[in-house]
């Protein structure tokens, strides 16, 4: 296949741009299933992506970024806000009716290698099914794709005729990617998609998507909790908390030098393979609060240990910091602050 | 290979192997014309040259339950067939949207449990008059709720599943979805009720004909031989025993089938 790198004037456009999207799922009571509230899934969230980048969405269970992944390719109609996607140069409002002309441009890689190939399937007809449903109809040129796709993705022309169950959950992943990757999208998705695997297969996957990222010009959002994960991984990173989005930078700034006392407790809890590294580790009290009945003021205060009466009310607002433009933050006290990073070596 | 074939699916099979037999060689084959009558031999024991007795006409009580195979299974397989397509369209619609439509099927289907499925068999023929026809209708009536309760319960549970999503993603329209992506996964369950179904429809269809509202005269029917039996019960017992037994013996034969092949094709065993 052939390749597709990007040059350097296609690498610094918008590819994605998500404007202050937001999903609540009603919370329906009783016989006449009347909406007592509202969870609170994506609340307020903006950001960009460039052409050719990985930008990382990273939080906790429950905190919207797979939400908010899911809402960028329609799999869920967002409740507000506007999702842009730059198709050739055109910059494009993501809808109802959009969608359709962009499903070539964007695909999605799943967490769970286990349901997101047809058990009843073969290799084949999973992977030539995006192939004929944009209308190739040639059964050698499907075929040949279908062969150059498992290659690509690290498997072989006699895997073709197999089915799912046949296959390890790395190997599944691989035909997932595959999958995705059959239409030439530009942006995929990538829903923790190392998440469900054994740890050495996760490096393999991991370098298999930076390999195709590479040969192939793709854009990812990369969705993920693991920390260590994200930063081989990741151009720019994005900490998701509640809903919403705490910090915003490169994932050097980011882990070198943190502005939100969220992501500082995150990468606190960050294993460090060597017995003589002295973390102090910070516990964050509590549970997350309910999306449903988020706290007033910043999000965080219930469980911040620098907070102090102004975050009991006012609710920060995303901004960069003085020091550097790229590197956003929402913490009344991010110039402030001095947060412990992470001594990242290697 | 771990395949567990069960007993029951092994005497299933042999049982519904047997009325197959029986169904295929009917149409070629009887010992005696269903319909021809001699006086002079009413109500013989079973034995030679009529394997099991003669009835109040003296017609060959064997050759007429051969010949009553084809009603049975006739309007079993049509009311299994029609209860199967409605209920696994309606089931998927509802089950796959959701919404009023899914609110209101679901009510429907319901509505329909509620009532005995021969009591509202029963009414059914009662409006529209008795008759093979009306017979498959009525019956296929009663047995969609119970497909349509199967595949919108399957159609919930398996269109959360990623591989629905990417078929959305990719844009597979939605009937391919329902079609390629999710039946093919309810087909073991399915098929397990249908077996089932086939079963109940059988009994229905003999109960229908007992009262005499279901396949009418001279078309021989096991219900209908059951009721022309009863008045001989004393004299001929051979007369209501044989065709008794065999429905036992089919509906058995359906029943265990079905069991067999739900043990079989369970994924958590």
């Amino acid at each position: 296949m052939a390749s597709k790198a990007l040059n350097m004037q296609e690498r610094n456009q918008v590819l994605l741009e998500v404007k202050d999207l937001y999903k609540l799922f009603p919370i329906q009571r009783g016989v006449l299933r009347s909406t007592v509230g509202h969870v609170r899934a994506v609340d307020g969230v903006s950001f960009q992506v460039k052409n050719g980048e990985t930008l990382g969405l990273v939080g906790e269970s429950g905190c919207g970024k797979t939400t908010t992944g899911r809402c960028i390719i329609r799999l869920e109609p967002p409740t507000k806000g506007e999702i842009i996607f730059n198709k050739d140069g055109q910059p494009v409002r993501i809808d109802q009716r959009t969608i359709k002309s962009l499903r070539r441009d964007m695909q999605i890689i799943f967490q769970d290698p286990f349901s997101s190939l047809n058990p009843r399937m073969t290799v084949e007809r999973i992977i030539a099914e995006p192939l004929i449903t944009h209308g190739m109809k040639n059964k050698t040129a499907i075929k040949d794709r279908v062969v150059a796709l498992l290659e690509a993705v690290g498997l072989s022309a006699e895997h073709l005729r197999r089915f799912p169950h046949e296959f390890s959950g790395g190997q599944r992943q691989r035909i997932g990617i595959a999958r995705a990757l059959a239409l030439n999208p530009k942006l995929v998705i990538c829903d923790e998609p190392v998440s469900a695997l054994d740890v050495s297969v996760q490096a393999q996957v991991i370098n298999l998507l930076q390999d195709l990222q590479e040969q192939f010009g793709l854009t990812y959002l990369f969705i993920a909790h693991d920390l260590s994960v994200v930063y081989h991984i990741c151009n720019r990173v994005a900490v998701m908390y509640l809903g919403r989005i705490v910090e915003i930078t490169e994932v050097d700034e980011l882990y070198a030098n943190p502005k939100h006392p969220y992501t500082e407790a995150l990468f606190s809890a960050i294993p460090i393979p060597d017995p003589d590294y002295q973390l102090e580790q910070i516990i964050l009290e509590g549970d997350v609060p309910s999306p449903s009945d988020p706290p007033p003021g910043c999000n965080f205060h219930p469980r911040c240990r620098y907070a102090e009466a102004i975050c009991r009310q006012e609710q920060p607002v995303l901004a960069p910091v003085k020091s550097n433009k790229d590197h956003q933050v929402a913490c009344h006290f991010a110039e402030q602050l001095v947060l412990r990073g992470l001594n990242v070596r290697g | 290979m771990k395949t567990k074939v069960s007993l029951s699916l092994v005497i299933g099979a042999a049982l519904v192997g047997c009325f197959l037999l029986m169904l295929v060689v009917s149409f070629f084959y009887t010992p005696f014309a269903v319909n021809e009558m001699r006086s002079a031999e009413r109500f013989l024991p079973p034995g030679r040259p009529y394997l099991l007795g003669t009835d109040n006409f003296g017609r060959d009580i064997f050759s007429r339950i051969m010949k009553g195979t084809q009603t049975a299974f006739f309007v079993g397989t049509l009311s299994v067939l029609f209860g199967m397509a409605l209920g696994i369209s309606l089931g998927a619609l509802g089950g796959y949207f959701g919404g009023w439509t899914d609110r209101i099927l679901t009510q429907l289907g319901t509505t329909i449990q509620a009532f005995p499925g021969v009591l509202f068999a029963l009414m059914i023929v009662a409006v529209w008059g008795p008759g093979t026809f009306n017979t498959i209708v009525a019956l296929s009536i009663t047995a969609f709720p119970g497909f349509m309760r199967i595949t919108r319960s399957g159609f919930i549970q398996i269109k959360e599943y990623s591989f629905v999503e990417a078929a959305q993603t990719i844009g597979v329209s939605p009937l391919k979805i329902m079609l390629r992506h999710i039946l093919p996964n309810l087909l073991p369950s399915l098929l397990v009720a249908a077996s089932n179904g086939f079963a109940g429809a059988l009994l229905a269809e003999a109960g229908l004909s007992y009262l005499g509202l279901g396949v009418q005269p001279p078309e021989p029917s096991w219900g209908r031989m059951l009721n022309e039996a009863q008045g001989y019960l004393l004299r001929a017992p051979w007369y209501s025993l044989a065709p008794g037994i065999v429905l036992v013996l089919a509906v058995l034969g359906f029943n265990l089938l079905s069991d067999g092949l739900r043990d079989l094709l369970d994924p958590k065993q």
